[in-house]
């Protein structure tokens, strides 16, 4: 709509050279500024709010009893043994998910590169894990699979054993990996998507030319694929960080935070819901920011060397 | 003649060898497909199934099938009935996506065809509001909703989910727009088409599939959401993940009926998911990766 009005600015013979730039300038702008200022309020606002928050003792049950305490709530966090254990499995669920995911993405990616009966149907089986509803699955892999009475799991192992056959409860014997699992059974098709991608803008003509020269599939893979796909590696590394650092609903559903697989999106939660520790709430979100601009900064430098590689292409 | 018969059988031999590692390899990746799918298919069979039947151990494969689950989930015989939470997650779905699309394709115009100064700094301002956690603002957002008694309403968990989805939309929409040349844009105006003809009739056709993955994208991540919904709504704007966790807890025999909730309810994404298939790592990368 506000565009409209560049065509006869364009064309109209500027008097005030400078002016009319100027309002060039906004008129490029214009349409850009309604998403701008939408992200600004919506998501910068709260963020300061809770940094502000963060420096105060504020229990929501208690509201009259409020005060600035500094960074007094920082080193609760940092040492109160259950909001460090949350720190700590935060760390180990996101790298644990994200490394064993990416590997079994790769493995996939590359059969799926090669040509074979049925492989359109193979990639839609492979990707729809990634297309069940977060907390559908999860429940999926807690009563349907883990279930130690009737889960499939233990159903399958009966199969096999026969009566005597182990019948672990997964979920108790170990938590953790039991919501590990479920979201790695969920981003292995992320990653594969991704790697795949990767494989397939190889340049098919240079692959030829080494297998001319005698070149082998390990040689070709060592030396040729896996540097190009260095950089589809990482982003698929960074991209999974940044969801699964977040992640709450598998946490939340398989194990509601207990046997020690609480993690910080989970404590955070947990710490204002239900214990309503509003300072103590905000200074462990806060901590999950710095770790997420930790990762996320290196994240944008491998989106930008990739966008800026597209750019200069085309 | 012998070594001339071996040189010939020699490629011949290597590329049986070849064939018959590759027909491996397609098996291969057939038993992978199917171990990825099984537990989807086993979670179709199983709501299918009688509570009696889909609760046995070792599993049965061959009970007789019922609509029992799906008509336990739907609420026939009593119960909460879920259709006001998928009417909620279908309203703050699809009313997010078309805000997202409201703001997006002019900022994404803004970026791609008549480029503002700066631009790539534009974007990744966009993109550095998407790596914000959701647990940065989740308090001071529900203190707010709080006290403007906007908690429990479906329009605030469109807002935010349209925050959540824009800067994805804003990178994927830029990437389309680019891939309309600027030559076909120019000579329109040559002609003298004015912007919304050039719109209409040069960028829309071109850059449309492209528009329409972006919002199948967004619909999807607004349909999965939980932990704003969980937060910030309760009976009235109850969305159907939130729904969904009703079943957290066991409930004596109901695993069909979690099966058919779990799958209807993954349905509609399942069904966007396959529509965007070919766009669905540009919009997950964030326009990264083609």
């Amino acid at each position: 709509m506000t565009a409209t009005t560049t065509a006869p600015l364009t064309t109209a013979a500027p008097r005030t050279a400078q002016g009319a730039r100027r309002l060039h300038a906004w008129v490029t702008r214009a349409p850009l500024l309604p998403a701008l200022v939408f992200m600004i309020i919506v998501t910068q606002l709260p963020f300061v709010a809770t940094l502000v928050i963060s420096f105060f003792d504020w229990n929501a049950l208690y509201p009259r009893a409020r005060h600035f305490t500094g960074l007094a709530n920082y080193s609760d966090v940092l040492t109160q043994a259950d909001l460090r254990k949350s720190v700590l499995t935060t760390i180990v669920l996101t790298v644990a998910v994200v490394l064993v995911s990416l590997v079994i993405g790769l493995g996939l990616a590359l059969l799926l590169d090669r040509r074979f009966r049925g492989r359109g149907i193979v990639r839609t089986l492979l990707i729809a894990p990634f297309l069940v509803v977060p907390v559908a699955a999860a429940l999926l892999w807690k009563h349907v699979l883990y279930n130690p009475e009737y889960g499939l799991f233990n159903g399958l192992l009966h199969w096999i054993g026969g009566n005597g056959a182990p019948q672990p409860d997964w979920v108790s014997n170990t938590p953790l990996l039991a919501v590990e699992a479920s979201l790695v059974w969920q981003w292995t098709p992320f990653m594969m998507l991704i790697l795949l991608a990767g494989l397939q803008s190889r340049d098919p003509e240079l692959l030829e030319a080494a297998r001319m020269d005698g070149a082998g599939s390990w040689q070709i893979f060592r030396h040729m694929t896996l540097p190009h796909l260095r950089r589809y590696l990482e982003l698929g590394v960074l991209l999974g960080s940044i969801y699964i650092v977040q992640n709450f609903d598998a946490v939340f559903t398989i194990t509601s935070g207990g046997l020690g697989t609480a993690n910080l999106p989970y404590t955070v939660y947990q710490t204002f819901y239900q214990a309503h520790e509003n300072g103590l709430a905000s200074a462990a979100g806060v901590l999950v920011v710095i770790g997420s601009i930790i990762i996320a900064t290196l994240a944008l430098r491998v989106v930008s060397s990739l966008f800026r590689e597209e750019v200069s292409r085309a | 003649m012998t070594t001339a018969a071996t040189v010939a059988a020699a490629p011949a031999a290597r590329a049986t060898a070849q064939r018959r590692k590759g027909a491996a390899l397609g098996v291969v990746a057939w038993l992978a497909g199917i171990l990825f799918f099984l537990p989807i298919a086993w979670m179709a069979l199983t709501s299918f199934h009688s509570e009696a039947a889909a609760a046995t151990n070792p599993p049965s494969l061959a009970a007789s099938l019922t609509l029992d689950g799906y008509r336990d989930f739907f609420g026939v015989g009593g119960g909460a009935s879920p259709w006001p939470s998928l009417i909620n997650s279908a309203v703050a779905s699809v009313a997010s996506t078309l805000l997202v699309l409201v703001l997006a394709l002019p900022a994404a115009y803004a970026l791609s065809i008549r480029r503002v100064r700066k631009w790539t700094d534009v974007l990744f301002f966009f993109l550095s509001t998407k790596m914000l956690p959701v647990v940065a603002g989740l308090l001071p957002i529900y203190l707010f909703a709080k006290n403007t008694g906007m908690l429990d309403n479906i329009w605030l968990l469109v807002i935010l989910y349209t925050s959540m989805n824009l800067p994805i939309a804003v990178w994927m929409m830029q990437s389309f727009l680019a891939e309309v040349p600027v030559a076909v844009i120019e000579a329109a105006q040559i002609d003298g088409a004015r912007l919304p003809v050039v719109l209409s009739r040069v960028v829309a056709p071109i850059a449309a599939p492209g528009i329409a993955a972006t919002a199948l994208i967004c619909f999807i991540f607004s349909w999965n959401e939980l932990l704003f919904a969980r937060v910030l709504t309760g009976v009235v704007a109850e969305t159907a993940p939130v729904f969904l966790t009703g079943f957290i807890t066991s409930q004596g025999l109901f695993l069909a009926k979690v099966c058919a909730a779990s799958l209807v309810i993954s349905l509609p994404v399942l069904a966007a998911g396959f529509a965007a298939q070919d766009k669905l790592v540009q919009g997950l990368s964030l326009g990264a990766v083609k």
